[in-house]
């Protein structure tokens, strides 16, 4: 293979600015790995990498993915908030990589809440 | 933490957390002195002096929704194991350097893990804060710089799924280029010695 250079990073800018002139949405949604020590002790690396492979193989361009220290519910982890824009966010408890495709195709692409998995609705007050 | 890959992902995260926007990690593998260090420095806030000698408790924490800090402690205790040893310096206001030195070939060295994986999750995770990656494997370094990748990109956002793919590959690249050079220089040392 061919060695990788900044004359194709230049062509993936080109590209990418005419999918980005083509489409005339913003984000739509955002994706929190909770990326304490205890959400990496528990397999929170392994859940963001099968995001961000998803995100790839869907081609979309609307979905941020970000990461955030631990929210006190170790116990809980691995835990990932999906925020549909306009709507309350949802926390996911004990993910995994299985579990974090679910969630991608039915929540986050086809709008259908994974109840089975959800830990609670809305945003966490630290008191 | 079942690899290093874990850990440096993990001190990074703290490193975010302390609102760095530039984070080095500089890993160097060492054969002829048996030796793999991980050096992680930040621009972040810094740590108070009262802090910096309780860092390795595991029951200290500046955080207020539990009580624990593991994150340390564990990356001291995984270099303990392996007859190494964990220096940290910090500065209010400055950053933070952390080092952790292991046994190479020590039996009780935790592995690598996938650092490329580890990399771009710290990329994608925080878009907004620059990576230096380094990796020294004794003669031979490969860098990868996101300010470099920056200044090419303009508006498109680096965790864009095409820009990862380009730093994924770029990381492929480099480490398989040292993985190469260590299986030729053995050869090479062994023809010498004949020689």
């Amino acid at each position: 293979m061919a060695k990788l250079t900044i004359d194709d990073l230049k062509k993936i800018k080109a590209k990418v600015h005419k999918e980005m002139s083509l489409r005339d949405g913003d984000r739509r949604v955002k994706i929190t790995v909770h990326m304490g020590t205890c959400g990496i002790a528990s397999g929170a690396k392994e859940v963001m990498d099968t995001l961000l492979q998803e995100i790839e193989t869907a081609k979309v361009n609307d979905v941020v993915v970000t990461t955030s220290g631990c929210m006190g519910l170790c116990s809980r982890e691995p835990l990932v908030t999906v925020e549909v824009i306009k709507q309350e966010p949802i926390k996911y408890e004990y993910m995994n990589p299985n579990k974090m495709r679910q969630v991608f195709k039915k929540h986050i692409l086809e709008g259908e809440i994974q109840t089975p998995f959800v830990l609670a609705k809305g945003s966490e007050v630290i008191k | 933490m079942i690899d290093l890959a874990a850990h440096i992902l993990d001190i990074a995260e703290n490193s975010v957390r302390a609102g760095a926007r530039l984070i080095e990690i500089n890993i160097d593998e060492d054969t002829a002195n048996d030796s793999l260090s991980i050096e992680i420095i930040d621009d972040g806030q810094g740590m108070k002096e009262e802090d910096i000698k309780k860092v390795l408790d595991p029951f200290y924490t500046t955080k207020t929704v539990r009580r624990v800090g593991l994150g340390l402690p564990l990356l001291a205790d995984a270099t303990q194991r392996s007859g190494g040893h964990l220096n940290l310096e910090s500065k209010e206001g400055k950053g933070t350097t952390i080092k952790a030195t292991f046994g190479l070939s020590h039996v009780d060295r935790q592995p690598m893990g996938d650092i490329i994986s580890t990399l771009i999750i710290l990329i994608a995770g925080n878009s907004d804060v620059d990576f230096l990656f380094k990796h020294r494997n004794n003669d031979r370094q490969f860098e990868m710089d996101t300010r470099t990748i920056r200044n090419e990109i303009d508006d498109i956002p680096i965790n864009h799924p095409e820009i990862l793919k380009y730093i994924r590959g770029i990381l492929e690249e480099g480490f398989s280029e040292i993985k190469k050079w260590n299986k030729i220089v053995p050869k090479i040392e062994k023809i010498l010695k004949k020689q």
